[in-house]
């Protein structure tokens, strides 16, 4: 059996997690999962500022300080902290950890070759309208492909104890040493497919442990010490969700289920790189306290073609806000919404939308918000988005003038006036998986 | 009798780009039964329609006693091009929870 543990569920998540991983009682790998599909884009940008950039820049100084507990236990890490430049992450980790081997997996950045690709006759087209990506060619800002498991199994085998990646498919991360360990083959559908399953579960960190519990949740306890997952992996596929013991949260066969349909199509075609796993053949079963044993998982052959996550930079955004009390809260934000809103008209700004929220009334649940008599509070948010940034920029100058011009008591506006903040729009499309080619690149 | 849906099931919402999904999951057969009949995507295409811009699918998990529902054009553009709040979904499945729903079942009581 081997403990794959996942300590980071996205670039931001809590950064004791993987400390508390490590100390916490046994495990023999550590995944961290960085990356976001709009994380891309941001590091581009950062990337455009300082050649050296476009990663994670905090995952180096995470790994320097997880150092002393890596090499005196012997965990491996995987992460795709590399973002667009895995390689250089992975050197400034082997900089600041000399005594650590260090691995990087390359070749997932396709934005050099998109020009060459197309002229194979591959459209790049997106997948949800069919276009041609030559409709917005001219404004890509990244574009990655999603890699599989074994790329990261191979890096594994270097005797890497640090292995970065770029994009790759999240459940990858966790299946990578379970191939390596294992030795599980590439048409090995079902057991693949139990990696695959496993690596998604934990992939979002405590969302597999209590956090983000749509049941009971004000049952679960300890939040503030929450554990985070670890897959305790068996050579037949089967295995167990669990956490150490003595961490807060908890494992149920509940919450494992909304985790594994957490943002997933299809259950019974759950599409990565190595395999297309079926949910719908699960068997899951609470096993013990915090414990979920997991069977049955069914697997069909890899897809012939690879998915591509492209970032393009479509146009500016603002969202203003002020706060209003009671009495009339909502009619005083409504009635300063109206007042924004004839004056962008009167000044003849162009927007892609104009969206306004009554924050603490309808901004989140819209008309299916639960009726409320009276507010004694209300944020009004106004939105703006357009594809010129003078008018974005005009806008933010509209809010904080009916502080002083518009309905009594106007006051939540300390920020000053609103950011405009670049929009970056994501197209996926798909890629003959002939035409990709992974590389390990071992860090001296 | 008038339930919400969370007496018979909970749910967890998430995106991907400018879809959302929302998982339903029973808390037992007969709640599963129950919601696979009544809680069909047309019914949440109708509870979500001034909220969402496409169509619902439905699919259905057995096993995990489970309904799976995508909700299209839902997040106004979704990622970083939505001005919404809830950007990624995250509250659509509270939403959904609080729909009412004719119900005869006979919910046990330490149910949420």
């Amino acid at each position: 059996m081997i403990r794959v543990a996942n300590g980071q569920g996205f670039w931001g998540d809590w950064v004791e997690a993987p400390l508390r991983l490590l100390r916490g009682g046994p495990i023999d790998f550590l995944t961290l999962d960085y990356l976001a599909e709009v994380t891309m884009a941001v590091l581009q940008k950062q990337r455009m500022k300082q050649p050296a950039g476009g990663y994670a820049h905090d995952f180096p100084l995470l790994i320097q300080r997880l150092a002393p507990e890596l090499i005196q236990r012997g965990v491996a890490v995987v992460a795709n902290a590399g973002g667009l430049n895995p390689a250089g992450c992975a050197s400034e980790v082997k900089r600041l950890t000399p005594n650590l081997k260090v691995a990087a997996v390359t070749g997932d950045d396709i934005l050099s070759r998109l020009d060459e690709i197309q002229a194979q006759g591959c459209e790049l087209a997106n997948m949800d309208t069919g276009q041609p990506l030559s409709e917005v060619r001219d404004k890509v800002l990244s574009a990655n492909v999603y890699l599989g498991a074994f790329p990261i199994a191979e890096a594994l085998s270097t005797r890497a104890q640090v292995v970065v990646t770029g994009r790759c498919a999240d459940a990858a991360l966790a299946m990578g040493p379970v191939i390596h360990r294992f030795g599980w083959q590439a048409d090995d559908w079902n057991r693949l497919a139990a990696g695959v399953t496993a690596g998604h579960i934990i992939e979002c960190g405590a969302q597999a442990t209590g956090g983000n519990y749509g049941g009971a949740w004000q049952e679960i306890e300890d939040l503030d010490e929450i554990g985070y997952p670890i897959a305790e992996m068996e050579l037949s596929g089967e295995f167990v969700i669990t956490k150490h013991k003595g961490s807060g949260g908890r494992v149920t066969a509940q919450g494992v289920k909304e985790q594994l349909l957490y943002e997933v199509g299809d259950p019974r075609a759950y599409i990565t790189p190595d395999c297309i796993a079926d949910f719908t053949s699960l068997n899951l079963a609470d096993c013990g306290p915090d414990r979920v044993h997991i069977t049955g998982a069914h697997g069909r052959s890899r897809p012939e073609q690879l998915k591509v996550s492209i970032n393009y930079a479509a146009g500016w955004k603002a969202t203003g806000t002020l706060v209003y009390s009671a009495p009339n809260a909502l009619e005083k934000a409504r009635t300063s919404d109206r007042i924004v809103r004839k004056r962008l008209a009167r000044l003849g700004l162009a927007f892609d939308e104009i969206r306004t929220e009554y924050f603490g009334v309808n901004a989140c649940h819209g008309e299916n918000a639960p009726p409320m008599t009276e507010a004694a509070e209300v944020q009004l948010r106004i939105g703006v988005r357009g594809q010129h940034r003078n008018a974005v920029e005009r806008f933010t100058q509209e809010m904080i003038p009916l502080v002083l011009s518009g309905p009594p008591g106007a006051t939540g506006y300390g920020d000053g006036r609103p950011k405009v903040r670049e929009v970056v729009a994501n197209w996926n499309a798909l890629l003959p998986r002939d035409l990709v080619m992974p590389r390990v690149e071992v860090i001296e | 009798m008038k339930i919400p849906l969370s007496r018979l099931a909970h749910a967890r919402s998430g995106d991907k780009g400018d879809t959302a999904n929302i998982a339903v999951i029973a808390w037992d057969a007969a709640a599963f039964n129950f919601l696979t009949s009544q809680l069909t995507a047309e019914r949440v295409a109708t509870y979500f329609a001034s909220q969402i811009a496409g169509p619902v699918e439905r699919f259905e998990a057995p096993n995990l006693m489970a309904l799976n529902f995508i909700l299209r054009g839902a997040l106004g553009g979704g990622g970083t091009v939505s001005l919404r709040t809830d950007a990624q979904g995250k509250t659509l499945a509270a939403a959904l929870m609080n729909m009412e729903v004719e119900c005869e079942l006979d919910v046990p009581a330490d149910w949420p």
